[in-house]
């Protein structure tokens, strides 16, 4: 194929944009400057378009230019349709559409492929494109709950992953045609997907954002695009390091999580059945807390929001009780525990979209010690993250997780949907605690009773 | 190109890449994860190369419908995944602004 811009020029443009999305990028990791981050690597990525759409001479090619208009309407409706707390379904399937797109690339250029080494690359992409298609509609699924959230294990799961991985790897070498690589490929996806919990989904949408950065990359090698190898090789490693902040953050380890290996289920039934025994019914019924009582002087409040905030919708409400309680002279601050909801920061989005400002959100590390001088607590929709038990309770699944340290303050008001463990499936002890007073039902509501309370 | 180059390419900026968001704070790991989710997209660049190629001798209508099909997803992924980062990044803003 022939270009047209002579490679030299070519190459100093593709550096060029390549800085400009670096730049782009590490401006997005400082809140400041993110949205200048953003617009710039949106701004690099028309230019990469434009470029490459003029070096191939394919400016005005109505094909082209249909398929991308195309894109482009469908991207504007996705853009002002979606709802927020719809944000981690909807990375997951635009990831699976990068995905496939790398996928069908690699179709092409295999089936255009001169040298051995395009013909490997394409190959190579192709499978990992394919993997990234079906692994982010599987998660996406789990995400919108359509699909079961609790990890899927069929009999013998890791030997037909490994049986599939052999599968692949062999149709690959032996040159079978490609829709067999692929369908291999779309089959492994799914099968590695299922088995991951709906709390380890955050992980898996990185680890899947990484690939498909990776498939691009790939696909770049085989089509000899040094901007799309690049990028693509940038965003497979940036996506990774995220990866592992999320894993620390929740104390998993990668691969437990892809095996779908949860610690032992016994153990947490036997803490289940312990815990009850263990304390005191009567302390229990001695102290009968009345919301009105604990806000009522309380000078330091500490919000955590979770995930029930977001399904409830009830961010709004819970920005009109911070505001009420400010009004009143309380400090209040926002405790964010690094995976409280679906994603990473998720709680974030959510509560910047209501106007709570971002400087009174703290991370986990900043705002523990500040818990025992606090004297109100309030839990919205936030279970697994605030479980004193990860400290305690050897085997269970969360063991060992850093969580917030609620259970330190003078009193605890959760408004949780029901007193059911949290997504990890381990009790809450925090629950029957005595200075704990559990509001049930929809966050909406509770929030609202105690909006009115005050 | 030479294969050797853009495999050195590709293991420069993998390394790049993984330097470049140290310490970034939670708050923006949504957005961030999404911003990247959108520059994965790029792969659009391909879809347009292998296209082009397919158009020019036009090589059947099966390739062409899989280069427009590969193009139409990575223009969604691009621009949709820009287009949800800008609109999650305008709603943090400071206190007294």
């Amino acid at each position: 194929m022939d270009t047209v811009i002579p490679s030299a020029v070519f190459y100093a443009i593709s550096g060029v944009l390549v800085l400009g999305v670096l730049i782009g990028l590490s401006l997005m990791s400082k809140p400041k400057t993110a949205r200048a981050g953003n617009a710039l690597g949106a701004a690099c990525a028309v230019a990469a378009i434009i470029v490459t759409m003029y070096n191939y001479s394919v400016l005005t090619a109505p094909v082209i230019l249909a398929s991308i208009a195309m894109g482009v309407i469908i991207s504007l409706f996705i853009v002002f349709k979606v709802k927020m707390i719809q944000m981690p379904q909807l990375v997951a399937l635009l990831n699976g559409f990068g995905g496939l797109s790398s996928a069908l690339v690699a179709v092409l250029s295999y089936s255009q492929a001169e040298s051995r080494f395009s013909s490997v690359s394409s190959t190579v992409a192709l499978i990992i494109g394919f993997i990234t298609f079906t692994g982010s509609l599987i998660a996406a699924g789990k995400l919108h709950k359509v699909l079961p959230q609790k990890p899927v294990v069929i009999k013998g799961h890791t030997v037909i992953v490994l049986l599939l991985t052999a599968a692949v790897i062999a149709c690959a070498a032996c040159g079978l045609p490609v829709w067999v690589t692929a369908l291999l490929s779309c089959l492994f996806g799914i099968a590695f997907a299922v088995r991951v919990g709906g709390a380890d989904m955050p992980i898996t949408i990185s680890l899947l954002n990484s690939l498909s950065g990776v498939a691009g990359g790939i696909a770049g090698i085989a089509v000899g695009d040094i901007m799309l190898v690049a990028i693509g090789g940038i965003v497979g490693a940036s996506g990774l390091l995220l990866t592992q902040i999320m894993c620390k953050a929740m104390n998993r380890k990668l691969l437990g999580i892809l095996l779908g290996s949860t610690p032992a289920k016994t153990a947490v039934a036997e803490n289940s059945e312990n815990e009850p025994a263990e304390e005191d019914p009567a302390a229990r019924e001695k102290i009968a807390l009345a919301p009105e009582e604990i806000l009522k002087d309380a000078k330091k409040v500490i919000i955590i929001p979770g995930y029930g905030m977001a399904l409830a919708q009830a961010q709004s409400k819970v920005k009109a009780l911070a505001d009420k309680l400010e009004e009143k002279g309380a400090e209040v601050k926002f405790a964010i525990h690094p995976v409280a909801g679906r994603m990473p920061g998720h709680m974030n989005v959510l509560l910047c979209e209501v106007d709570v400002p971002y400087d009174k959100l703290h991370e986990m590390e900043t705002i523990n010690p500040e818990f025992a001088e606090c004297d109100a607590v309030i839990v919205v929709g936030a279970n697994d993250v605030i479980n004193p038990a990860a400290n305690t309770a050897e085997g269970t699944p969360i063991y060992g997780m850093p969580v917030l340290d609620a259970a330190a303050a003078k009193a605890v008001i959760i408004c949780n949907f029901d007193e059911k463990p949290g997504y990890a499936g381990v009790p809450n002890p925090l629950y029957k605690s005595d200075n704990t007073l559990l509001l049930l039902g929809d966050a909406k509501e509770t929030v609202s009773k105690l909006i009115d309370c005050i | 190109m030479s294969p050797i180059i853009l495999i050195i390419v590709f293991l420069v900026a993998t390394v790049v890449g993984y330097f470049i968001i140290n310490n970034v704070p939670s708050l923006l790991h949504t957005p961030l994860m999404s911003g990247m989710n959108a520059l994965s997209g790029i792969t659009v660049l391909g879809a347009l190369a292998v296209t082009a190629v397919v158009l020019k001798p036009y090589s059947g209508v099966l390739s062409v419908i899989i280069g427009a099909v590969a193009i139409v997803l990575a223009v969604v992924n691009i621009a949709a995944g820009f287009g949800v980062t800008a609109r999650m990044l305008k709603m943090f803003k400071k206190e007294d602004k």
